[in-house]
């Protein structure tokens, strides 16, 4: 799954470079809809979620982390460690709180965030294939991976959706002007 | 079924007396990898059967060096020593990975004095060889024997520059860091003896959890021309790893090879000449020996 994956990705990303070069560079945004679900447990803490985007051959780049940002002396980011795959990915190599990518736990419910292109976090996207990434890991509970394959410059109204199926609900990534 | 334990453990007994390690020793940190500006390890020290439960001794912490990620020397704090095991806490402080080492050369050996044949005592350095050594004695023969057990553990990414090699004993050098194992991927580690690639090394490597299943896992490796053994993680959790030579522990040569084994286990089976008739007493054997403890992470 992950090997035919990146194939793709490295066959298409060569492609890309061989034809057209920079898109036109409208402000392009990526809105990204996260669903945490609500769940019936004795023990219940928000998750820690970890949004990050990937490229084959590029440097991962996280785009936020929602984590215990307000505890004193930076306590929360013990924890960070636990957002297995992103902290190996991207978060060990970041300090915290890292600007404008460190914020607070949200509550269950569909949480909306949107970057855009060229600014903040997301910074300026070569054309080629990506894949942006949501962790989520609560304390006393699980933790759940969810990947959202996307190409840059994307197709108008292109969206690309994925289903969690157990730390994670609905996640949704539009793209918008 | 008993009996053949019995046997190889008497065999075991006679051809490494003198080793201390008949038995598994470990360091198992409650965790490797860590995050935040500071955070704590605590580590349990013990010397056992099964990986990774203290059931026979504990292991001492007197010996055991901290090092730090910029290469000062750290502390152990809140050691103690109970029946089955020791336990003592490192606090990190500093980002990157740090080493926890208990590390000891010792010289075995033996001369003559007076027509008799002597052993060095237990416990001589390198450094107190000349003083243990009395004035007339003849034929003296030593060996060393060099013993590491580290683990290391990393607060934020982990770093390099601890891994330096000293040239003494065997010592590991990562292709794959030590605290960036993940389950399913293949990770390489060099090992060097006295500073110079192990070639041919023996690597074993066992999978922590020993005491709820039946199969041990053992995974036995061979270190190539450049001393590098490749690791594929089974499944994610803490793995033991021990390589040695001259000693005839789990990783070395083995066989009756070792001094004092007294026929060796079994007699050859097919035709072939008989065993070349062993010397009386030859020089012993350079000993090396490496441990470490490993945690796999998941996916």
């Amino acid at each position: 799954m992950q090997i035919s994956h990146r194939l793709a990705l490295t066959g298409v990303a060569a492609l890309g470079a061989a034809g057209t070069a920079a898109a036109p560079a409208a402000a392009q945004t990526l809105n990204l809809s996260v669903a945490i679900p609500r769940l019936s447990v004795a023990e219940y803490h928000r998750p820690y979620v970890a949004i990050w985007i990937e490229k084959e051959g590029a440097a991962p780049r996280t785009l936020s982390v929602w984590y215990d940002v307000d505890k004193a002396k930076g306590e929360g980011t013990k924890w960070l460690r636990d957002v297995r795959q992103w902290w190996r990915a991207s978060g060990r190599a970041l300090s915290f709180p890292a600007n404008g990518v460190s914020g607070a736990t949200r509550a269950p419910g569909d949480q909306k965030i949107a970057f855009t292109a060229g600014k903040g976090p997301l910074g300026a996207l070569g054309p080629g294939n990506y894949t942006l990434i949501v962790e989520a890991a609560r304390e006393v509970g699980g933790r759940e991976v969810l990947r959202l394959p996307f190409a840059w410059p994307p197709k108008p109204g292109a969206t690309v959706k994925v289903q969690g199926s157990s730390e994670l609900g609905a996640i949704a990534l539009t793209f918008g002007k | 079924m008993k009996s053949k334990f019995l046997i190889a453990g008497a065999l075991a007994a006679l051809m490494f007396s003198g080793t201390a390690q008949a038995h598994r020793q470990w360091m198992l940190p409650s965790s490797t990898t860590l995050s935040g500006t500071e955070s704590w390890v605590t580590v349990d020290a013990a010397i056992s059967n099964d990986v990774f439960y203290f059931e026979h001794f504990p292991m001492a912490t007197d010996n055991i060096v901290v090092t730090e990620p910029d290469g000062a020397v750290g502390k152990i704090e809140n050691a103690a020593k109970g029946r089955y095991r020791s336990t003592f806490d490192v606090h990190l402080t500093k980002p990157g990975t740090y080493r926890i080492a208990s590390v000891s050369t010792g010289v075995m050996g033996s001369y003559m004095l007076n027509g008799k044949q002597e052993r060095l005592p237990r416990g001589t350095t390198k450094d107190k060889l000349a003083s243990v050594i009395p004035a007339g004695a003849t034929d003296v023969q030593t060996a060393e024997a060099a013993s590491r057990n580290e683990i290391f553990v990393t607060l934020g990414a982990p770093t390099a520059n601890l891994f330096k090699p000293t040239g003494n004993g065997i010592e590991l050098v990562p292709v794959t860091h030590p605290n960036d194992l993940v389950s399913g991927e293949a990770a390489t580690f060099q090992f060097l003896l006295d500073g110079k690639p192990a070639a041919g090394l023996k690597v074993t490597v066992i999978p922590g959890g020993i005491r709820y299943r039946d199969a041990l896992g053992q995974m036995d490796l061979v270190a190539d021309q450049d001393g590098k053994v490749a690791i594929t993680w089974p499944q994610p959790g803490m793995y033991w790893l021990n390589a040695s030579i001259g000693g005839g522990r789990e990783g070395g040569p083995g066989g009756p090879g070792g001094e004092g084994g007294a026929g060796g286990p079994g007699a050859p089976g097919g035709a072939g000449a008989p065993p070349p008739p062993r010397p009386q007493a030859g020089p012993p054997q350079r000993r090396a020996a490496y441990i470490t403890t490993l945690e796999v992470l998941a996916p």
